[in-house]
């Protein structure tokens, strides 16, 4: 097999690139991501390889973007829809909620809108305002719609062409600040004989409290389990790549043979996929645990000034105390 | 508003060929049949279109026979909803010849997306009337293929559907499906309340910078809800298309003849490659904005009125009886076949069975659900709990 050395981003970047190689019907579209490749050049040459017809640059209006993909799904086509940063979706998220996520259950069936809205998330690069937000919990509460993310290139190679090739519709998270850490990536492996997209992995075997990551706090977490070694103490890494559903079997069974468990992600805690992962480890594993399920988030404020980003994103030793905590109870 | 010109006759054959604007005393107006029943033999829309007609008597009377049939069916859809056979209807009353005029416009090859009030063009498209009632009854939420019926499904959100229609019109030109007789065009429906939305002047804009092969088509009946246009609007919604880039015209919503030739006329430039355009039809909501709502808390009887003697159907029989193209025994067949639609639309309806319960977990995904099949088979054994008990 072929492996290359891409960036996170890169790897999006040839995971479309084949995409549109394999199927006529996928299109591109969003807000400058023709000539200039993207905001963050994700979509870089694409338009000139594929025609403005099939990387097309829109009008700046989000609920447009997905608005028109949803015609444009209905008419056949496979639109793959970027929103340009995680703070500007909101305008489009009527469309989202309300239209893409019930044409097929609406239909009876009859009506798929295979799209995938591809939506760079989380903070970590000293942005302004409204560009360092994790919105995954909005739509992971939404019936109808799939939410994925990708923690290293090779998923992000395989996922976004999973992601483009399934009929569901699905928002894909791409942790932004990711977008340049480098990783192997097999370029010329089938996509059918990679996992499932809903599939969580384990990033890193351990044996003595799980955590469970997902997007860029899987990086986080594995510096965590390394520091934590040293320290003599194994920590299992999952990352859970598919948030909505949610696929907990791997956790499950770790938790069972770890008894501790710490949910780690950026966005606030309150409502979030940490309080749902607890819940369900508390239903699933009640008599293995040996401490409550512990959350390490964002705080349940607004997203801070990048200034004080650093304090308010989980980091290395935020998860090492919580984990810290679960052999303290 | 004016009468019909005496000067012009009311048929084209018999006609001396005549153009003209204002033929209303409203320059913005497109009308080829007025109110006393009149016909226009031709008006020059306000870009310098000109518009007419030219059809058979037996075209004629099968526009008078849609125009009944969808005012009948519908009465008795208000009928099934205060019996409590549905949860809700919205009807078209007084808006007949906007949705029979520019349904029939349609070529077999267009595609329409409508609001949740087009029942009149779901008729005019073939389709049959007991499609929508599902929703209505609340035994399912449209379930209908879209494409099959080249029809989508309503949409309630007020005005998400423009952008859907603009998509798909985006796709035909994709395909090159225009530039021909052959060529598609598409149909979006909205009101005067939608003009508001963001998402309809977001389609404005799509449609306008992608040439989208499209007719926004915005039934201005008036009122949304409560709202009159003033709170909506302060210039003729029509002239909205010129800030867009685009022509806008307004048609007689209550002409069905002008509500037809304006949305040929627009189709026709679309499918050709003359990209979209904006029809404002000029209508009416005789009732109320669904049966949920009481009108007379905004608006009064007086208004009604002056609307009454607008009425799309009554000019249309007035035109037909002037010129003898119709006679007793044929606007009584159309009635006895409106009675007859009507009774079999209501017999079905209430065959319409409830759905399983368990099918509420069906098609959430094309691919399904771990978390939606674990909630379908407890539910199941939740179900299967109570087997045998007396409760």
């Amino acid at each position: 097999m072929a492996t290359e050395t891409l960036t996170l981003g890169k790897a999006l970047n040839a995971g479309m690139r084949k995409a549109l190689e394999n199927d006529p019907k996928v299109v591109i579209m969003g807000e400058d991501v023709g000539k200039l490749g993207g905001v963050f050049r994700i979509t870089d040459g694409l338009q000139k390889d594929f025609g403005d017809q099939r990387v097309i640059d829109t009008p700046l209006a989000e609920s447009g973007i997905i608005g028109t993909a949803v015609g444009l799904a209905i008419r056949g086509y496979r639109p793959v829809c970027e929103i340009q940063f995680d703070g500007f979706v909101y305008p489009a998220y009527d469309q989202i909620v309300s239209q893409v996520a019930k044409m097929h259950y609406r239909s009876r069936g009859k009506l798929k809108i295979p799209m995938v809205i591809r939506i760079p998330f989380g903070g970590g690069i000293g942005a302004v305002e409204h560009h360092s937000e994790s919105p995954e919990a909005y739509f992971s509460h939404t019936p109808g719609l799939k939410v994925a993310t990708c923690a290293n290139p090779q998923d992000a190679y395989v996922m976004i062409q999973q992601a483009i090739a399934s009929d569901d519709p699905i928002v894909f998270l791409e942790p932004k600040r990711r977008y340049w850490e480098k990783g192997p990536v097999e370029v010329d492996q089938p996509l059918p004989e990679a996992y499932p997209l809903q599939a969580a992995r384990v990033a890193r075997p351990g044996t003595d409290a799980t955590l469970i990551a997902y997007g860029p706090m899987v990086r986080t977490c594995l510096d965590a389990a390394t520091a934590a070694a040293e320290d003599g103490r194994e920590l299992e890494v999952i990352d859970l790549r598919t948030l909505a559903p949610l696929d907990l079997g791997q956790v499950y069974e770790s938790v069972r043979r770890t008894g501790r468990a710490v949910v780690v992600h950026e966005a606030p805690s309150n409502i979030g996929l940490g309080a749902e992962v607890a819940a369900r480890i508390t239903e699933e594993c009640f008599y293995s645990l040996e401490s409550p399920v512990l959350r390490v988030t964002g705080f349940d404020i607004p997203y801070p000034a990048s200034r004080v980003e650093e304090e308010y994103l989980p980091d290395l030793d935020r998860v090492l105390d919580a984990v810290d905590r679960t052999f303290g109870w | 508003m004016a009468k019909g010109d005496p000067g012009v006759s009311t048929r084209g054959r018999r006609a001396v060929p005549r153009s003209r604007k204002g033929a209303t005393g409203d320059p913005e107006l497109v009308q080829l049949l007025t109110p006393e029943g009149e016909r226009i033999e031709s008006v020059t829309g306000p870009d310098g279109t000109e518009y007419r007609v030219d059809f058979t008597d037996e075209e004629y009377r099968s526009f008078y026979r849609d125009l009944v049939l969808v005012r009948k069916l519908d009465a008795e859809a208000t009928a099934l909803q205060r019996q409590g056979e549905l949860g809700l209807w919205a009807s078209l009353l007084g808006q007949e010849a906007a949705q029979v005029g520019s349904g029939r416009a349609l070529r077999t090859q267009d595609m329409a997306f409508p609001t949740y009030r087009e029942h009149g063009v779901l008729y005019c498209r073939g389709i049959d009337p007991i499609m929508p009632l599902g929703l209505f009854r609340g035994v399912d939420q449209g379930g209908w293929d879209p494409n099959e019926f080249k029809f989508n499904m309503y949409t309630i959100v007020i005005g998400a559907q423009t952008l859907h229609a603009t998509g798909y019109a985006m796709g035909i030109n994709m395909d090159g499906k225009t530039g021909t007789d052959e060529g598609e065009a598409v149909i979006a429906y909205f009101g005067d309340g939608a003009t508001s939305q963001g998402d309809v002047n977001e389609s404005f804009v799509w449609a306008s910078v992608f040439n989208a092969p499209m007719v926004f088509f915005c039934q201005n009946n008036q009122y949304a809800i409560s709202e009159p246009l003033e709170r909506q609007t302060r210039i003729p919604l029509y002239r909205r298309a010129a800030g867009f880039g685009f022509p806008g015209v307004r048609v007689d919503g209550n002409d069905v003849l002008a509500s037809y030739a304006v949305t040929r006329h627009a189709l026709d430039n679309a499918r050709h490659g003359q990209g979209p355009s904006l029809i404002e039809a000029y209508t009416y909501r005789m009732g109320a904005h669904t049966t949920s709502d009481d009108p007379t808390r905004y608006r009064i009887a007086s208004e009604v009125e002056a609307w009454q003697a607008k009425d799309p159907i009554a000019r249309m029989k007035a035109f037909l009886v002037k010129q003898k193209i119709a006679d007793d025994d044929f606007f009584a067949e159309v009635d006895e076949q409106a009675k007859r639609e009507s009774v079999h639309l209501r017999e079905r309806v209430l065959e319409m069975p409830n759905p399983e319960p368990s099918s509420m977990f069906d098609h959430v995904y094309p691919n399904g659900s771990p978390l939606v099949d674990q909630q379908r088979a407890q539910f199941k054994q939740y179900l299967e709990s109570f087997e045998g008990s007396a409760h």
